[in-house]
């Protein structure tokens, strides 16, 4: 359904010094109507940034997004506004992502009234859109932002990520500020709203728990690149790069007998401004070796319509790493 | 190194969610459409109507407003000058410009003038009165001005950004390095006196604070979440401003507004006083306290009349300017 072809965002670093940061650094990825593909990472990986290229609400540097088999931006193609129509955002903060001086109900509203319906129109399909996320509209319609709870605030933000009939969702982090029970009743939502309307979701988020719970397909990114890619059991079960390995080692255990001590990975990612030589990752990886710093491993090639690759030299026979081998 | 030993895979442990019985459990819960919409309200959410009325953000500054007894009473006095200032002609004892040899400068009560006489025998009472409507309009005019067009300057250069925002404000700034009393005089200076341009030099005085404080509110708003929600849902950037920027700028903007009232009347009655203002005889508090100056030693009371008007009038729009403040910043 959407396809990103070496998508790539530098910001330039304010003084003029000619260097950018690497947010979004060259990444190709495709989701499939009808499925959500979970995207995790640590903080300042750009995850946040790629959502906002897959929307176009920054421009990327290079790289080309294809939707429904037309490219979007260019004279052939579909124009940004055709793709805003298709394609909706909810956001992490549910506080900002609302209007505090408008009544609920009229934040709703603006998506279908500004795509020209007209004002009655569009409050009844806010209504609409209201029962349909589980809030009461007569109740909460003409309520303002500050007087709902978190859950709720995110309740209306999918709500209006919904008013304008998108047939894909993108989510910044959409439960990551929320409660533990008021995320479960989210992502519960998300789930029979994607059903019901037949959406595909691109679903951000650093909580792998999360991730498990609502993907079909999981994109690792680290440092701007994406690191792994693959079917959601194949990912958890069967990592085969040592950064998701550490992410997936680094969540508590339920188990009391199996109590992390140790940190399975230390430090912050280094700086995007000045990103590592070599793989991104072998600052920080037990696994580096010489290759790992002077070549940069390719994502491996894709096989079959859901592969499952990473890019890591221990899974290419190829690179000269002692690592490789079957896991 | 290089052996798996030192990562710590996880073996395979119940996690928190685990895929399957999640899966398991929401289907079970999620087979219809009907549970699908039930099922959230059904939540412990608590979804109970709230104690308080839900009001809307304007009807709750009025509320505080109302239980706000300080800020009433001085609203209730600037109301008082306001409302003297309209009907002058029906509450003024005596015509404001009529002159009288004999009658000059004498004390309160002498011949029925409440508030004696100026030095040309004037009652002071009806010239103050009368004097209220230019001061007051001086006060007003210029802020309501300045916030429509410094406003929309600080609005627009706030959310376009870059290098509009950057010649907008920066042309501002150069406004902003002279004293504002110094631009004032300066300006009116320039242009000769008179009340339209007395009136011109201070709406410059005001464009660039006014300007800023709306720029600065603007480049606020505009950082937050909703504004690209309304991008996204491809608003145009005339749209986002009308129904997203104004509302939220409007609060700082009016809160700045009132608080500049009472400088411009005391701006315009120092522009009066220096003779760059309204030009005699018209009444007007500033250019009465230059005229009456000499006469200081005569009547000291009635002399000072015209600076207790200026005084009180500018202190009570302050009090009501810092009732108001209160009253609208909020956090919401």
């Amino acid at each position: 359904m959407l396809i990103a072809r070496d998508l790539r965002k530098h910001f330039p670093v304010k003084g003029g010094s000619g260097k950018s940061v690497r947010a979004v650094d060259g990444i190709s990825f495709s989701v499939g109507k009808g499925e959500t593909l979970g995207v995790v990472g640590e903080s300042g990986c750009g995850k946040s940034t790629l959502a906002r290229l897959l929307l176009h609400l920054i421009k990327p540097d290079t790289g080309e997004l294809v939707f429904d088999g037309d490219p979007v931006g260019t004279a052939s193609g579909i124009a940004v506004d055709a793709l805003r129509r298709q394609v909706q955002m909810v956001f992490q903060d549910s506080y900002s992502s609302l209007n505090p001086r408008m009544p609920v109900r009229d934040s709703v509203a603006f998506g279908p009234f500004v795509q020209g319906k007209k004002k009655n129109e569009a409050r009844h399909i806010a209504g609409e859109m209201l029962v349909k996320v589980g809030l009461d509209p007569g109740l909460f319609g003409p309520r303002y932002p500050h007087e709902l709870s978190g859950g709720q605030k995110q309740r209306v933000n999918i709500a209006r990520a919904l008013a304008t009939g998108p047939r894909m969702v993108i989510l910044d982090e959409p439960v990551s500020a929320l409660d533990k029970s008021v995320e479960a009743q989210v992502l519960n939502l998300l789930r029979a709203l994607k059903r019901q309307f037949k959406l595909t979701y691109v679903f951000i988020s650093h909580d792998l728990n999360v991730v498990q719970y609502i993907s079909d397909r999981v994109l690792v990114m680290y440092l701007g690149r994406v690191v792994e890619i693959g079917p959601i059991e194949a990912i958890f079960e069967r990592p085969l790069h040592p950064y998701t390995r550490a992410l997936l080692a680094s969540r508590p255990s339920m188990n009391p007998a199996q109590r992390i001590e140790e940190p399975p990975i230390t430090g912050d990612p280094p700086n995007p401004i000045d990103p590592p030589s070599g793989c991104r990752f072998h600052t920080r990886c037990p696994f580096a070796e010489k290759v790992c710093e002077t070549t940069d491993p390719a994502l491996g090639p894709s096989q079959g319509p859901q592969p499952h690759i990473a890019a890591c030299h221990m899974r290419d026979p190829l690179s000269g790493h002692s690592g490789y081998g079957p896991l | 190194m290089g052996s798996a030993a030192t990562l710590p895979v996880s073996p395979p442990h119940p996690s928190p969610l685990p895929a399957n019985g999640a899966r398991e459990y929401s289907a079970a819960v999620l087979t219809t459409d009907t549970v699908v919409l039930d099922q959230p309200r059904d939540a412990f959410e608590e979804q109970a109507i709230p104690a308080t009325r839900v009001r809307g953000y304007w009807q709750s500054v009025f509320y505080r407003l109302r239980h706000d007894p300080v800020t009433l009473s001085f609203a209730a006095i600037v109301l008082l000058i306001v409302l003297a200032a309209i009907c002058a002609p029906l509450i003024a004892p005596f015509d404001p410009f009529k002159e009288s040899i004999v009658g000059r400068l004498k004390p309160f009560g002498w011949r029925g003038h409440p508030l004696g006489t100026d030095e040309l025998g004037r009652d002071m009472l009806s010239r103050l009165i009368y004097g209220g409507r230019v001061s007051l309009m001086m006060g007003v005019v210029p802020v309501l001005i300045a916030s429509l067009v410094g406003g929309l300057l600080g609005v627009v250069g706030g959310f376009v950004g870059g290098r509009t925002n950057t010649a907008i404000m920066r042309t501002m700034d150069v406004f902003y390095a002279f004293p504002s009393v110094l631009l004032a005089v300066a300006i009116a200076g320039a242009m000769g006196g008179g009340m339209a341009n007395g009136m011109l030099a201070l709406t410059l005085v005001f464009i660039p604070p006014m300007c800023r404080v709306a720029e600065t509110a603007t480049t606020q708003i505009r950082a937050l979440d909703f504004i690209e929600a309304a991008r996204a849902s491809g608003a145009r950037t005339t749209t986002i401003i009308r129904y997203h920027i104004l509302g939220n700028v409007l609060g700082p903007v009016f809160i700045y507004a009132s608080s500049l009232v009472s400088v411009s009347i005391l701006l315009a009655s120092g522009l009066s006083f220096l003779g760059l203002g309204v030009r005699p005889p018209v009444p007007d508090w500033g250019l009465m306290l230059s005229t009456l100056r000499q006469s200081i030693y005569v009547v000291p009371f009635v002399c000072a009349l015209p600076g207790v008007a200026i005084f009180i009038t500018s202190m009570c729009c302050n009090l009501v300017s810092d009732g108001l403040r209160a009253a609208m910043d909020v956090r919401m």
